[in-house]
């Protein structure tokens, strides 16, 4: 059979297989068929691509939400839609994105998919709870959707008492269900990947061996844990005071408003690194990979992962500078935000350095990660205006602040979700995609992108409050520009869901090494084997010991 | 699959050895792990109301005081005596798996079991107790006792949250327990593969902590005072 494809000229198509494999390709992707054999599938690779599945439909759904807000926006009246309907799109946006799009983005797509890939392992530590844990998750997703479809939630996505235990009169119950069950599906993953990193490593694989991305995973995994578990019981507390009548924030009976943004936030602000470190770790791959470098600093790079993990924990009262907090605490808050920039700046740098003086091969991945620089440096920086005490006074509450996160987690988290997607998709599919359109696709969203909300920086900055659905004519000239910008973003995302389709009808077979890169992803066919591996892999180098492998490329 | 074969030629007779797995001791490693990691969440999941509780006892000492006087605390004593007793043969039933004593194993788990029921009826006469005289929050009660201070009403809706949830815990723990006797029974426990007694007792002991925790926050509160009034 072999010999036969070796003569025909269907050889050239096919991938570039390794030895031990009998032809037909055998794939995790082909090895079987049925519905039950996915539904019920404990293979980290199938398990990725269920949770893409759901991610990509929460990603349109909350796409939708923001269209509608963008649309209201367009003028200075509220002429679409009232204003109680307003509040709920921007929330049930808000709840969408975050719970169901960037806190699984990455680690639970990307992160199921590649991490036991890099390790060398045959699977995660615990793929039963892996596949319980998407379970979970799709549970928490059906709540969501369920109270979106019966009326929907119009408390913002931060929940805030006694607003959401006492007044609103919409569906806040099955919303808070749908987070606190989610949680639990973010914790388990994050309980499996830490101990997959620590107990399922190939021979060879040492701490500082690892891929980058494994790290920011640890790190990730870290919050997730420590994190997680304290929103699941301020939402269960909300959810008990709101349905049972139990006093727990109601300051009627003496209890703290407050007390909940603390609990809230003290998960809520963790999470956005949950959303932005395995963006980082991806984009570390792509960087070292197509500059065709070792990466700059890579023990700083690893423990900056950490340490932003940890500070990470040490800032949520930032959040509630105007929440009447003692200035005492807000000044150490504020400081401590500073502090949280320090890790980041230095991965920034480093990516640069890793930059510099590389043979950088400027294919689409490499384009993503370029354009996620950018967008995270202007929205890491955005960030110390607000973290500074009397500046956030004026900017709270305001456009200023939804540009800034929306430069975190849209032009960190998700062009960064791009990047390693589009680095790790021929390995995913077996296939390539065209590289013109993925490169035209990002360049669409990064000026789409700027131009959604660049002019929002303005608005905050000349006092638009957010979560209005009217204002004065004196900022509709950005706002427009703001709506263009997102119909153009809007645009640059149903290419990328095109042209990654087109990739696995006709794609080009990819072969194992498209990009030529390191790492133990890379030594194994693709699709990948059902159990990942011929033989059991072993490291005896570092990672990214590109100036060991001399190659030319186009 | 080389290494497969490698793994099955040290361990021939293990079943329980899953295929992503080299080792029964890498197997072990594995799981004993992952149930500290989530007992980690399960410290930040009740820290929360630990958090609420400190806040609120710390700005209404006098309803927290007032609040604690309404326990049982001889049922409080008996339960916190039951729980830790429960512990011991927690511990002796993982001790019992570990050097492959079947019997014993069974014996213990259900001894474990018997006592986590003791402390569930027992809570369940607390709960009743509570209902009688007006000390449930919110409408679920039929209303709190208007006789006491409103900060009260906080401290029983803590008082329910945390044993609530301590109690859930306590059912589900049960659960499992139910499924490690059950195993015990059909002889899946050896000298070798004794994980699941393990990583149960584990949790057991966690819950039992919680408790060793809530009893005197919440019943020991002031009870020197309150004995002389």
């Amino acid at each position: 059979m072999r010999e036969a494809l070796r003569q025909g000229p269907a050889e050239r198509d096919k991938p570039v297989m390794d030895s031990t494999i009998a032809s037909p390709q055998v794939t995790y992707l082909n090895h079987e068929h049925t519905l039950a054999s996915w539904l019920l599938t404990k293979d980290h690779k199938r398990i990725g691509l269920l949770y893409m599945g759901v991610v990509t439909f929460a990603f349109f759904l909350g796409g939708i939400f923001a269209t509608l807000i963008r649309m209201e926006l367009a003028t200075p009246a509220g002429d679409l839609v009232s204003a109680d309907t307003y509040n709920k799109m921007f929330t049930m946006h808000g709840v969408a994105m975050v719970f169901f799009v960037l806190i699984p983005a990455v680690p639970a797509i990307l992160g199921n998919f590649i991490l036991p890939l890099m390790l060398g392992a045959k699977d995660v530590a615990f793929p039963k709870l892996n596949l319980l844990s998407w379970y979970i998750f799709v549970i928490g997703f059906l709540f969501t959707v369920y109270a979106m479809v019966t009326g929907g939630v119009d408390t913002g996505w931060t929940f805030y008492t006694p607003y959401s235990s006492q007044a609103s009169n919409t569906n806040v119950m099955a919303t808070g269900l749908g987070v606190f069950i989610t949680g639990f599906a973010s914790i388990l993953t994050g309980l499996n990947f830490m101990v997959t990193i620590h107990r399922m490593r190939a021979p060879g694989l040492t701490w500082f061996r690892l891929p980058l991305f494994v790290w920011a995973v640890y790190a990730t995994s870290l919050v997730q844990i420590l994190g997680t578990p304290v929103i699941a019981i301020t939402v269960l507390a909300l959810a008990i005071e709101r349905f049972l009548g139990f006093p727990i924030f109601d300051p009627a009976n003496g209890g703290d408003p407050v007390l909940f943004q603390h609990m809230f936030w003290f998960y809520s602000h963790p999470a956005v690194y949950i959303m932005i470190l395995p963006p980082m770790g991806a984009i570390s791959e792509v960087i070292a990979a197509f500059s065709r470098k070792s990466i700059f600093g890579y023990s700083f790079v690893a423990f900056s992962s950490l340490a932003i993990a940890v500070f990470g924990f040490l800032v949520w009262a930032h959040h509630m500078f105007i929440s009447g907090i003692s200035v005492y605490a807000a000044l150490v808050f504020s400081f401590l935000t500073y502090a949280v920039a320090i890790p980041s700046a230095v991965k920034t740098f480093n990516w640069a350095a890793t930059m510099y003086k590389g043979a950088i091969w400027l294919k689409a991945p490499m384009i993503w990660a370029i354009a996620f620089l950018g967008l995270f440096l202007v929205g890491g920086l955005t960030g110390l205006f607000t973290a500074s005490l009397g500046v956030d006074v004026h900017l709270h509450d305001t456009y200023f602040v939804v540009a800034h996160f929306h430069f975190i987690m849209v032009g960190g988290a998700i062009m960064g979700y791009f990047a390693g997607l589009h680095y790790w998709w021929p390995k995913i599919t077996g296939r390539m995609y065209s590289d013109i359109w993925a490169k035209v696709a990002a360049v669409i969203v990064f000026v789409g992108f700027n131009l959604t909300f660049g002019p929002q920086f303005i608005l905050g900055y000349l006092g638009m409050p957010r979560r209005y659905h009217v204002y004065p004519e004196e900022f509709q000239v950005l706002n427009v520009l703001s709506s263009a910008g997102a119909s153009i973003l809007a645009l640059g995302y149903i290419l990328i869901a095109i042209y990654l389709v087109a990739s696995i009808i006709r794609g080009e077979a990819a072969g194992n090494n498209p990009w030529h890169a390191t790492g133990l992803e890379w030594t194994t066919q693709s699709p990948p084997l059902p159990h990942n591996f011929a033989e059991q892999p072993v490291v005896t180098e570092e990672a990214y010991a590109y100036e060991k492998r001399e190659v030319t490329v186009g | 699959m080389a290494d497969g074969a490698v793994a099955h030629a040290h361990d021939h007779h293990h079943a329980d050895l899953q295929h992503h797995f080299d080792t029964l001791e890498q197997q072990h490693e594995a799981a004993t792990l992952g149930m500290w990691l989530f007992l980690v969440t399960e410290v930040l999941f009740f820290g929360g109301l630990f958090l609420a509780y400190m806040l609120y006892r710390v700005w209404y000492p006098e309803a927290w005081a007032a609040g604690s006087l309404e326990l049982d605390i001889t049922l409080g004593t008996i339960n916190t005596a039951v729980l830790i007793g429960s512990s011991l043969t927690m511990a002796l039933a993982v001790r019992a798996a570990q050097t492959g004593m079947q019997k014993a194993t069974i014996n213990w788990v259900l001894a474990t079991m018997v006592l986590g029921l003791t402390f569930l009826v027992i809570k369940y006469f607390e709960y009743a107790e509570k209902v009688e005289h007006a000390h449930v929050p919110g409408w679920l009660g039929g209303g709190f006792d208007p006789s006491l201070p409103r900060p009260v009403e906080l401290y029983f809706s803590l008082y329910f949250v945390m044993t609530g949830l301590h109690a859930t815990h306590m059912v589900i723990g049960f659960g499992i327990l139910s499924v490690i006797a059950w195993m015990a029974y059909k002889g899946r426990f050896t000298r070798e593969w004794n994980t699941p007694v393990e990583i149960s007792g584990l949790y057991w002991h966690f819950v039992d902590i919680v408790w060793i925790f809530l009893f005197p926050l919440l019943y020991l509160v002031d009870r020197a005072h309150g004995a002389g009034m």
